[in-house]
């Protein structure tokens, strides 16, 4: 038996810790509505997101659809957004950043998605999806963690994110700034897909493109990261009031739909990559509407 | 004029019973053991479990334990498991659980029984000690003060009823005995999101927060968020706004280099924390009045 003690108390506080707790068996699921079925549908959608952008990110081509200004009538920047920004040497000039050089046969895709990934695998919604649904942690509420026959199918022991590797959730923060630059450059992109190569248009592509800039960003800006540190942080609203403004009006509303955006965006951005991906191969035409 | 104080012979019919009959499987035992027991009782109209347990203790198991008071969902005492998920009695209508099988009533599984369906939930009470208490700062002449705007924030914690389904399911307790040692739970990560957003509160508990009452152990399923009978969001507005406090105050070097930058205070230690709880008063208090 142990106790639970306060820091400062210099009495052990008399609460019992591992003393029979009697009721029904600690590994009998008495839940009788479907509890599986919600870990289970969001545990395949993001394996099977998870499978397309490892498809994506290592395919290396057609992850633009473009042509060169004043030729056609077809569009001039339509850049998949699992490669923007588009770094390396190999990429198309009309959507070529940076400095990075040739970097052989590796995707520039590779060079990237740590940052949108990162900010996704450390987002507080989708960690409650994957605790769930892969660690089974728990896998659905009242329903015991799943751990080792020895235990009695519980699992053994938990530490939760207080250790490494899981205290580096505590960085999501940092994945949020670089998330707010990814978002202002597939804003960026989605300008740019008014360009056509006889001058400004639109096209269904542009439609898609300015559709995920704003999913992205209803996500991003509903982060919980973002909450804090726009305004959360505060023990006194009435002391900013512009900072109280923005909580208040733009990020606790979008907040309240993190988990719709977090889905939303995670799907369309996948729509807007194989709608690239189709246009490039040539496999689709894309319709302009003017 | 004359009040009659004399009961009924019996209790007026107030429901009216459709000829079908329920099937209730209530655990019955203490922390020795126990089982599930099945009691049958004609179903009636507008009922909700706590009646129905109340039926069964008035006519087949005068012994049955059952804690309870207000019957409105306002004072958090008949927390149980109704097939399963944690819920209170008194709110859980009949008309809304399946009857092909028996309706299943166990007690809160993170807690020891004490009898059938009551548990001893002394834990919290214990845990309610550790929290360092309200910290105002010095009294200005004209009194304190609060907008309106600071106010509202924290009228979403004080809902709290104390009802410990949150600290029921949640799995870090749960499951796992050995963190209670260790580990607040989300009924007390509410009352410190409470108190370290309250407008007028000096204390800084961050250190204290994850040192002492574990923040990182929880892995934020929202279980609570789904349990709470008073539809507060403690998963969003309580404990995240705390992780997040905590990674200000420990994770975020920027934050470091901007304080020393800033020459602002470095956070509090969880040990300076710990002198305000009610534990370390009463430990004082103790060692105040052994020295008279």
């Amino acid at each position: 038996m142990s106790v639970l003690q306060g820091t400062a108390s210099p009495a052990p506080i008399p609460v019992e810790i591992g003393g029979v707790r009697g009721g029904p068996p600690r590994s009998e699921v008495l839940r009788r509505d479907l509890w599986w079925v919600q870990p289970l549908i969001t545990g395949l959608g993001l394996l099977g997101f998870v499978a397309y952008g490892t498809w994506t990110a290592f395919r290396g081509d057609y992850y633009f659809a473009g042509t060169i200004s004043g030729v056609s009538h077809l569009p001039s920047h339509y850049l998949s957004p699992f490669y923007s920004p588009c770094l390396v040497s190999s990429c198309p000039t009309a959507v070529r950043w940076g400095p990075i050089g040739n970097v052989g046969a590796i995707s520039p895709a590779l060079l990237i998605l740590i940052f949108p990934m990162g900010f996704r695998v450390t987002c507080y919604y989708y960690r409650k999806t994957y605790y769930r649904s892969f660690w089974a942690s728990p896998p659905a509420c009242a329903v015991a963690d799943v751990g080792s026959t020895k235990s009695g199918g519980v699992r053994s022991r938990y530490t939760g994110e207080t250790r490494f590797p899981l205290v580096l959730q505590n960085i999501h923060r940092y994945f949020w700034y670089f998330a707010v630059v990814f978002a202002g450059l597939l804003t960026w992109d989605a300008i740019q897909a008014f360009q056509f190569g006889s001058g400004w248009g639109m096209g269904l592509g542009t439609l898609i493109f300015i559709l995920n800039a704003v999913l992205i960003w209803a996500y991003t800006l509903g982060c919980h990261a973002c909450r804090h540190i726009c305004g959360g942080s505060l023990r006194k609203f009435s002391s900013s009031p512009t900072r109280f403004k923005i909580w208040s009006k733009i990020v606790t509303p979008l907040n309240a739909h993190h988990q719709l955006f977090a889905w939303l965006s995670l799907i369309w951005i996948a729509c807007t990559d194989l709608y690239v991906y189709l246009v490039a191969m040539g496999t689709i035409h894309d319709p302009r509407f003017f | 004029m004359a009040i009659d104080t004399a009961a009924p012979a019996s209790a007026p019919e107030t429901s009216t019973t459709d000829g079908r009959e329920l099937r209730m499987r209530l655990w019955r035992g203490d922390a020795s053991g126990g089982e599930f027991v099945e009691y049958r009782v004609p179903a009636q109209e507008g009922e909700v479990v706590l009646d129905v347990v109340h039926r069964i203790q008035a006519t087949e198991a005068p012994d049955l334990a059952v804690r309870w008071n207000c019957k409105a969902g306002k004072c958090g005492s008949c927390s149980a498991e109704i097939n399963g998920r944690p819920r209170l009695m008194c709110m859980t209508r009949m008309s809304a659980l399946p009857t092909e099988e028996p309706i299943t009533v166990s007690p809160m599984r993170a807690f020891p029984v004490m009898r059938d369906l009551v548990t001893d939930v002394s834990y919290n009470y214990e845990v309610a000690k550790l929290i360092p208490n309200f910290t105002p700062g010095p009294k200005p002449p004209e009194g304190y003060r609060m907008q309106q705007v600071d106010v509202e924030r924290g009228q979403e914690f004080r809902k709290c009823i104390e009802c410990f389904l949150c600290q029921n399911v949640c799995h870090v307790i749960r499951d796992h005995e050995e963190n209670k040692e260790h580990y607040a739970g989300p009924r007390f990560f509410v009352r410190l999101a409470e108190l370290e957003m309250h407008p007028l509160d000096t204390l800084d508990r961050r250190a204290y927060v994850r040192e002492r009452m574990g923040i990182g152990y929880c892995n934020i399923t929202k279980c609570c968020t789904e349990v709470c009978p008073e539809d507060i969001h403690i998963t969003d507005n309580a404990i995240i706004p705390l992780k997040e406090r905590v990674v200000d105050s420990r994770y975020d070097p920027v934050a470091w280099l901007g304080r020393k930058i800033l020459s602002r205070p470095d956070p509090m230690s969880a040990s300076e924390a710990a002198k305000h709880t009610g534990a370390a008063r009463a430990a004082e208090r103790a060692a105040k009045t052994k020295e008279s």
